[in-house]
C-alpha cells in the first residue's frame, strides 16, 4: 500500500500493463513526445518506443477507429482522447463501430479497447471544453463506461478495463488528477458493473461518480462532524452496466436519496438513478429523490459564472438538508447531536 | 495515375502483369490465362445470378431492411478478389454480397444472412449490410459510409505491429471519398506506411448524386497525391484489367506502402433494390445496359474462341442453380431463437448487464397489499 495521486496511479498502471502484455499499446494525440496533455503518459515513449506509444495526427475519428480495427485483430489499444469533449469527433467510431462490432457480427470479433478521457469543468475552459457527456456512451449497449473517483479505483478499474474484451470508456476527471489516496500494491482488477458503498449510514443515500463521488464523501464526512448526520455514500464507479441493486438496497435502508452529477440535469445520469429508485424502492421513499446537477447552460468562461453553474459542496449540503427537513429527520438528528 | 504510381509500376509491377502487357505469352501460360478468364466469367455469373435471386427474395419479403446489390460491378469484384491471399483481410461497405462469396464463403450462408437465419454468416445479426466471417478474413461489411476506413487502417496497423506479411484491402463507394474518415485514414496510413489498399468503387453515383456534384476533384484516384500515396484508376468493367491493377496495388501494400485504387464501374440498377432510379435518363440507362460487364465479357470470350454458346449457357445454368440452392438453404434455415437475444452484447460477462425485455419491469413488482392487512 502506498499513497499516490490519481495521475500517478494511472501512469503506473499503464506502464505495468504494457510490461505485462506486449499487445497493450498507447495511441493518441501528444501522448509521446509531449508526454500527454495531463502528463499521464510521462516517460512511456522513452521506455517503450514509438511502436507502443504512438503519437497521432489530430484526427480523433481516424485514430480511434484505427485502434478499434487493431483491437479486432487482437491487440489491446489504450486510446487517450485529450478531453471527453473531443470524443464527439470520434463518436461514429465509438458508438456505431466499437459498441456494435461484437453484436452486429454475431459475436465473431471482440473489441478489447480502452478509451481514456477526462471530463471536467471548473477550469475556465469555456463551453466546448467543460462538458461531461459520458452519458452519450453510457446510453449505448455494447459499451462499458467506468468512472473512478479515487487513486485506488483508478488503478483497479484501469486494470479491469485493459483486460476486458469489450470497449470501455474510462472516464477520468481534471479535478481529480492531483488528489491523493492509498493504492494497494497487488494487481487485482475491479469488477466492472459494481458500485461501491464507500461510507455506510442510515439517514440518507448520497450517490455520485467521478468528481461528484469525491464531493459526496467529503460532504458526508463534514455533515457527520458538524451535524451528526449518518449519510450513506455510493460511488457508482460503473455507469454501464449500472449497479441498480446497490442503489435500491441502500435506499430501502435510508428511505431518502440525493443524486450528484456533473452533467446537465435533464435526461442526465441522475434521471436514470431517480427512475431506478422509483422502480425499485418507491414504497420505501420518505421524500422525492433530489438531484444536484450542473446548470443547463453552455459553460461560461468567467470564473463567477462558471462557479455558479457547477454544483458546489454547499449545493450538496443544502439538498441534503432540504430532503431531511421535508421528512423531519434532521431536527431529530441535530437534537441528538446537541444532547 | 500519379507520378508516384507511375514510378512505382515501372519498378515493381508483378512479372505476370508485365508479361501480359509486353510479350506474347507462351502456349502453357496462355492456357493458364485462358482458364483464369473462364473462371472470372464463372465468378461474375455467380454474382449476377446470386444478386438477382436476392432481389427476388426481397420482393418475396424473405429479406428485410436495405439491400444493395453488386449488379454491374461483377468485373470489379472478381478482379479485386483475385489479388488477395487467404491470409489477407477485406473490409467493405454495405454492397458486399459478391465480395463475401468470392472470399470463399458459402453462398448458402450469405443468403441465409440476408434471410436473417441462424446459419447466416453473422448468425442473422448483421443482414445485407453487415456480412462478416473471421475464417475467410472478411472483417465486415459496414453500413455507415466511411466507417470501415479507420477500422481497416487499424487492422493494417496491427499487421505492421506484428511484422506480418499480410495486407488489408478496404473497398468503398465513390461518395466515401468526401467523408472526413477518408482523409484521416489515408493520412494515417501514409504517415505510418501501413500495408493497405484503399479501393474506390466509382459507379458514378452516390444514391442519386453524381460524382461530379459531390467531388471537387472527380478523378478520385488523384486524392492519393495529398498523402504522397501511389494511386491508379482502372476500367472496372474488365475483370482482367482490374485483376492486374489490383495485383500491382496489393504488391505495393505488401512491400509496406499504402495504395489508392479507383475502379470505374457501373451500377446496373438503383442504389438499393427498392430504388427505381428515376433520376437516370433513358439514354443513360441504355448505355449502362450496353456496357454490362457480364455480357461484354461473354462476348469477348466468344470472340476469342474460349467459350462457345453452349458453354456460356452451361455456366449460366450452373450459376442459376447455385443461387437457387442458396435460396433453398436459406429458406430452410431456422430463425434465431429469442432466447439468444442477449448473447452478443458483451464478450466479457459483466455484473448487472441488463437482460430485460421491453415489457418487463426493472424490478419485480411488490406484492399487492391484501384486504386483510389494511386497517
Amino acid at each position: 500500500m502506498s499513497v499516490v495521486t490519481y495521475r500517478q496511479a494511472l501512469h503506473d498502471t499503464l506502464r505495468a500493463e504494457m510490461l505485462r502484455d506486449e499487445n497493450v499499446f498507447l495511441i493518441g494525440e501528444e501522448i509521446g513526445v509531449f508526454e500527454g496533455s495531463y502528463k499521464i503518459t510521462a516517460g512511456l515513449l522513452a521506455e517503450f518506443g514509438e511502436r507502443r506509444v504512438r503519437d497521432t495526427p489530430i484526427a480523433e475519428e481516424g485514430f480511434t477507429g484505427a485502434a478499434i480495427g487493431a483491437a479486432m485483430l487482437g491487440l489491446r489499444p489504450v486510446v487517450e482522447i485529450m478531453t471527453i469533449n473531443f470524443t464527439l469527433l470520434a463518436i461514429d467510431q465509438i458508438v456505431n463501430h466499437a459498441a456494435k462490432i461484437y453484436g452486429m457480427f454475431g459475436g465473431q470479433a471482440k473489441v478489447p479497447l480502452v478509451i481514456r478521457t477526462p471530463g471536467g469543468g471548473g477550469q475556465q475552459l469555456g463551453a466546448t471544453h467543460s462538458q461531461n457527456i459520458e452519458l452519450y456512451y453510457a446510453f449505448v449497449p455494447g459499451m462499458k463506461v467506468v468512472a473512478p473517483s479515487t487513486p485506488a479505483d483508478a488503478k483497479a478499474l484501469l486494470l479491469a478495463a485493459i483486460r476486458d474484451d469489450d470497449p470501455v470508456l474510462f472516464l477520468e476527471n481534471l479535478a481529480l488528477y492531483n488528489t491523493k489516496g492509498e493504492v494497494p500494491d497487488d494487481d487485482t482488477p475491479a469488477e466492472i458493473g459494481k458500485a461501491a458503498v464507500t461510507r455506510e449510514g442510515h439517514d440518507l443515500t448520497l450517490i455520485g461518480y467521478s468528481r461528484m463521488a469525491y464531493v459526496a464523501s467529503h460532504v458526508a464526512q463534514e455533515l457527520s462532524e458538524s451535524d451528526g448526520l449518518d449519510i450513506e455514500v455510493i460511488d457508482l464507479r460503473s455507469l454501464r452496466p449500472l449497479d441498480r441493486e446497490t442503489i435500491i438496497n441502500s435506499v430501502k435502508k435510508t428511505h431518502a436519496a440525493v443524486v450528484l452529477e456533473d452533467d446537465w440535469l435533464t435526461y442526465g445520469i441522475g434521471a436514470e438513478i431517480a427512475a431506478t429508485i422509483s422502480d425499485g424502492a418507491f414504497d420505501y421513499l420518505d421524500a422525492p429523490v433530489r438531484r444536484v446537477a450542473m446548470a443547463e447552460v453552455p459553460m461560461p468562461y468567467s470564473k463567477v459564472l462558471e462557479s455558479a453553474a457547477l454544483p458546489s459542496n454547499d449545493d450538496v449540503r443544502n439538498a441534503i438538508y432540504q430532503t431531511l427537513d421535508a421528512i423531519g429527520r434532521r431536527h431529530h438528528k441535530m437534537g441528538q447531536g446537541h444532547d | 495515375m500519379t507520378d508516384t504510381a507511375r514510378t512505382k509500376r515501372k519498378t515493381s509491377a508483378p512479372k505476370a502483369a508485365k508479361a501480359l502487357a509486353t510479350t506474347k505469352p507462351s502456349a502453357p501460360k496462355a492456357a493458364v490465362a485462358d482458364e483464369r478468364k473462364v473462371q472470372y466469367y464463372r465468378d461474375m455469373m455467380l454474382i449476377r445470378r446470386f444478386e438477382e435471386r436476392a432481389a427476388r427474395g426481397y420482393t418475396q419479403a424473405l429479406i428485410g431492411g436495405y439491400c444493395h446489390l453488386n449488379l454491374g460491378e461483377e468485373a470489379a469484384v472478381v478482379g479485386l478478389m483475385t489479388a488477395l491471399r487467404e491470409t489477407d483481410y477485406l473490409f467493405t461497405n454495405y454492397r458486399e454480397h459478391g465480395y463475401a462469396i468470392l472470399r470463399g464463403i458459402d453462398p448458402n450462408r450469405v443468403m441465409a444472412e440476408l434471410y436473417g437465419r441462424v446459419d447466416g454468416i453473422s448468425k442473422g445479426w448483421g443482414g445485407s449490410m453487415h456480412m462478416f466471417d473471421l475464417t475467410h478474413r472478411l472483417l465486415g461489411g459496414y453500413g455507415i459510409v466511411g466507417g470501415q476506413l479507420p477500422l481497416a487502417t487499424g487492422a493494417a496497423l496491427a499487421i505492421d505491429y506484428r511484422s506480418l506479411d499480410e495486407i488489408v484491402m478496404c473497398t468503398m463507394g465513390d461518395g466515401t471519398a468526401n467523408i472526413g474518415a477518408f482523409h484521416e485514414s489515408l493520412n494515417i496510413a501514409a504517415l505510418w506506411q501501413l500495408p493497405i489498399v484503399y479501393v474506390i468503387i466509382n459507379n458514378h453515383l452516390g444514391m442519386g448524386t453524381t460524382v461530379d456534384k459531390a467531388s471537387a476533384e472527380p478523378e478520385l484516384y488523384k486524392r492519393g497525391a495529398s498523402y504522397k500515396m501511389a494511386s491508379e484508376r482502372v476500367n472496372g468493367l474488365d475483370p482482367i484489367l482490374v485483376a492486374e491493377a489490383a495485383a500491382r496495388a496489393v504488391a505495393t501494400a505488401r512491400s509496406g506502402r499504402p495504395f489508392l485504387l479507383e475502379v470505374v464501374t457501373e451500377r446496373l440498377r438503383g442504389h438499393s433494390v427498392v430504388d427505381p432510379a428515376k433520376y437516370r435518363s433513358a439514354e443513360e440507362t441504355a448505355l449502362v445496359k450496353e456496357r454490362d460487364p457480364v455480357h461484354t465479357f461473354a462476348a469477348q470470350l466468344l470472340a476469342e474462341g474460349l467459350l462457345d454458346e453452349a458453354a456460356l449457357t452451361h455456366i449460366d445454368e450452373e450459376a442459376t442453380k447455385r443461387a437457387n440452392e442458396a435460396h433453398a438453404f436459406a429458406e430452410a434455415s431456422p430463425m434465431p431463437d429469442v432466447s439468444t437475444l442477449f448473447d452478443y452484447t458483451y464478450a466479457t460477462p459483466v455484473a448487472n448487464d441488463s437482460r430485460r425485455l421491453p415489457g418487463e419491469p426493472l424490478f419485480a413488482p411488490a406484492p399487492r397489499a391484501t384486504p386483510e392487512v389494511l386497517p
